[in-house]
């Protein structure tokens, strides 16, 4: 047994109202650069619909992530390593900008500068791209909300999948539609596809909390880390010509903060927290032969920490009294193995993902609701998950490699729990026989309802820091033996490289301010004026 | 003019060379890429990268058949010289011509299309004429001297290369060459002093240890800078 922990996370699809918060403060704190204009670590899709990149999820054409070879081995969708060195001079299974989509800005300038005429001057949109006028004809989100989808709707790849399993017609007219939304980040997977094809060794999985990273001094631009990625979470920033990806904002995380997409949630949709695993079983699990076996062998690779067997293992892996703990702790642990009413996204693609779903069940009571049945009667529910077979045969196909048994379980403890907590809040004595049929007891009803209803901030985040007596330094550099004046531009810094800006060797890293919600409520509503002057 | 051209020159290219690449691996290790601009446009890179990029190392490969190999050597094995000529020029013009037409392919497309071209610096620009003009002037000097048994190059020009190794360059051998070869020989220099303060630099990381390495990679943070404080004697951890 080799312990080693991960920092993963869970999304309740239920609770996600589509409204691009985490999208866009990611956007604002990571991305807003030249080169990265089309690129999205966090992005917000609409389900059905084709996702960002468009169609990303057809692997036949992208050729990301796993597939057995005929011996039953694991081996890269995208070709093995001879393959890749042969094919490196170009990659024909690279998506162009344009697949995601094509970056533009407006031009104001003309605005105030047209010269006087008979018409009104306008801002007429310039791509990023090139640099010339364009006719927007996509972007990130055109098809929000399922706008489009009698048009666009067929194009995604798990609609067409859902039709050959159910030979059944996915109606995209208005009356009969369904949808949820589906927030992605990189998975952070435990068996990661883009770390195999990266021909550099640029990219790495840390042994210390699993964050997939890519070294910006090392990776060389061949892109093979975009095509082997199956969710398509590693863009290629095309001023730097290098790899970028979601960092799980790891300088948040090693001190203890949520990233930012979770931190910002409106919703308050995302639990993050640390589950350990056996790193020598995931070569085995991943290689399940049959792909609806995918989901229960990662399940089988998690450990338990309150084992005693465990507990000693990962003492002598170096994993410390805090990390245990928080992984004792762990709310996506209770959701992902306890309660296991959360979903691996596309376990099919064998790269073992680490950001996992609880699948929605408000689709399925809003339609009940519309036929002019009770939405939230127990029988009612049940009936429906099943009657209401598109939803879980779609849903199957996102989260369970199309088994729609883990998908029908994880919908019924939901609807249980709701029947069950409505019983209550009305004053009414619960069925036990709801609570029973889905094989839980009350009690632990009630405390999954608390973790997916009521969870406080420090409930849904419990994330051990990197280093605790380094906590409070690490808030204002990222490198703590520094001088904490040696900030870009500040009276202790050194001085540009000899050969300009950000060259030799770069011993220091922009100051980082850390914000959190206690910290900002802390400052805005202390009466003692040194809280307020904190950060 | 002599000394110079083949006795200072070669020395200064292989400086710069050296020089150059340690510089590079110190001071701009963010900025050794292959610059992409496949995310642009695919479809002509696709069919032109591969070309250029495979008929560049056909030809890297026959220049070093050429130069390094001596002709006593290949005497003995009984090839005559007739049959090395014929071989080169066939063998050398096809994979210029690859080559070429890669370059080509790649320049038209660098041009038209907008995106590439406004990623196109001006080191890239000067990278582009020294490259085209060393693999023009080279396929130019090979086929004008094409009839017969050709220029034998390997009796001048290869035994004053790998002179340059002992240090005693041999630069009378290079009385008499064509000046064809000779202007090809210093634009080739140039290009091979120019080499790591280009995009070219990254032939430098050609990944071949992607080979031998098990697939997931694996770091840990650098136990200075973060993590739980490294173990105080006498309170190591048990099994360890």
């Amino acid at each position: 047994m080799r312990v080693m922990a991960q920092i993963a996370m869970v999304m309740n699809l239920d609770k996600c109202i589509g409204c691009h918060t985490c999208s866009v403060t990611c956007k604002q704190a990571w991305t807003n650069r030249q080169g990265m204009e089309y690129v999205w670590f966090n992005n917000v899709e609409t389900r059905p619909g084709q996702g960002y990149p468009r169609r990303y999820e057809d692997q036949e054409k992208w050729r990301g992530g796993w597939e057995l070879n005929k011996r039953g081995a694991l081996k890269l969708k995208a070709g093995g390593r001879f393959h890749k060195l042969l094919g490196i001079f170009s990659n024909p299974k690279l998506p162009e900008i344009k697949d995601y989509y094509e970056p533009w800005t407006y031009d104001y300038k003309n605005l105030t500068d047209a010269p006087l005429g008979d018409d009104f001057p306008v801002a007429r949109p310039v791509s990023q791209i090139d640099g010339k006028p364009m006719k927007i004809e996509w972007s990130s989100n055109w098809d929000d909300n399922l706008a489009g989808a009698p048009a666009y709707g067929d194009l995604d790849p798990m609609v067409e999948r859902t039709r050959q399993q159910a030979a059944e017609k996915v109606k995209f007219e208005f009356e009969q539609t369904f949808m949820f939304y589906l927030p992605r980040i990189c998975e952070h997977c435990l068996n990661p596809s883009c770390v195999a094809s990266c021909p550099s060794g640029a990219m790495y999985k840390r042994a210390e909390d699993g964050i997939v990273l890519v070294d910006q001094d090392q990776c060389r631009g061949w892109r093979m880390c975009v095509t082997g990625c199956p969710y398509k979470k590693v863009y290629f920033n095309h001023r730097t010509g290098k790899a970028e990806k979601c960092t799980m904002c790891y300088p948040r995380v090693e001190v203890g903060l949520p990233t930012v997409c979770s931190e910002t949630c409106v919703g308050r949709l995302r639990y993050l927290g640390v589950i350990l695993y056996d790193a020598d079983k995931v070569t085995a699990a991943a290689s399940t032969p049959n792909e609806q076996g995918l989901y229960e062998a990662q399940l089988g690779v998690f450990l338990d920490p309150d084992d005693p067997a465990v507990q000693r293992a990962a003492e002598e892996a170096g994993i410390s009294y805090d990390w245990m703990e928080a992984a004792r702790r762990s709310p996506v642990r209770a959701l992902i193995s306890k309660y296991k009413v959360a979903l691996p996204l596309h376990p099919e693609y064998r790269t073992m993902p680490m950001v996992w779903y609880i699948p929605p069940l408000s689709p399925v009571v809003d339609a009940l609701t519309e036929t002019g049945h009770d939405g939230e009667d127990a029988d009612n529910l049940f009936g429906a998950i099943d009657t209401l077979r598109i939803p879980l045969e779609y849903l199957a196909e996102v989260f369970t490699a199309g088994d729609t048994a883990p998908v029908r379980a994880s919908l019924e403890k939901l609807a249980a729990m709701r029947a069950h907590m409505r019983a209550i809040n009305l004053g009414e004595d619960p069925d036990p026989r709801v609570t029973e049929a889905v094989g839980m007891k009350p009690d632990e009803i009630e405390e999954m309802y608390r973790l997916l209803a009521i969870a406080k901030y420090e409930d849904r985040y419990v994330i051990p820091t990197a280093a605790v007596g380094d906590a409070r330094r690490l808030e204002e550099s990222a490198l703590p033996d520094g001088c904490s004046l040696e900030y870009e531009g500040g009276p202790g810094m050194g001085g540009d490289g000899p050969f300009g800006q950000d060259s030799g060797q770069r011993k220091l890293l922009p100051v980082v301010s850390v914000e959190n919600f206690h910290g900002l409520r802390r400052r805005q509503t202390s009466d003692d004026p040194t809280d307020a002057e904190e950060v | 003019m002599t000394t110079l051209l083949w006795g200072v020159l070669p020395y200064v290219a292989v400086v710069l060379l050296v020089a150059g690449l340690v510089w590079r691996y110190r001071y701009d290790k963010f900025g050794w890429t292959t610059r992409s601009s496949q995310v642009y446009e695919s479809k002509l890179l696709n069919i032109a990268s591969p070309a250029f990029h495979y008929g560049i190392l056909f030809v890297l490969a026959g220049h070093i058949v050429g130069l390094f190999i001596p002709m006593s050597w290949t005497d003995k094995a009984g090839i005559s010289e007739h049959t090395y000529h014929v071989f080169s020029l066939y063998g050398g013009t096809a994979a210029g011509v690859l080559t070429v037409a890669g370059i080509v392919l790649l320049v038209y497309r660098r041009r038209t299309r907008a995106p590439v071209f406004r990623a196109t610096t001006a080191n890239d620009k000067l990278m582009y004429l020294v490259l085209l003009g060393a693999m023009a002037l080279g396929m130019i000097a090979k086929l004008t001297h094409a009839s017969g048994d050709g220029y034998n190059y390997r009796e001048s020009i290869a035994p004053w290369a790998r002179s340059l190794f002992t240090l005693q360059p041999d630069i009378d051998r290079m009385h008499g060459v064509p000046v064809l070869y000779q202007v090809h020989a210093v634009i080739g220099m140039a290009l091979i002093a120019f080499v790591p303060y280009s995009r070219l630099v990254h032939m430098f990381s050609a990944p071949v240890q992607y080979l031998f390495r098990p697939y997931v990679v694996y770091r840990s943070r650098d136990p200075r800078q973060l993590g739980p404080r490294p173990e105080r004697r006498g309170w190591e951890k048990t099994g360890s």
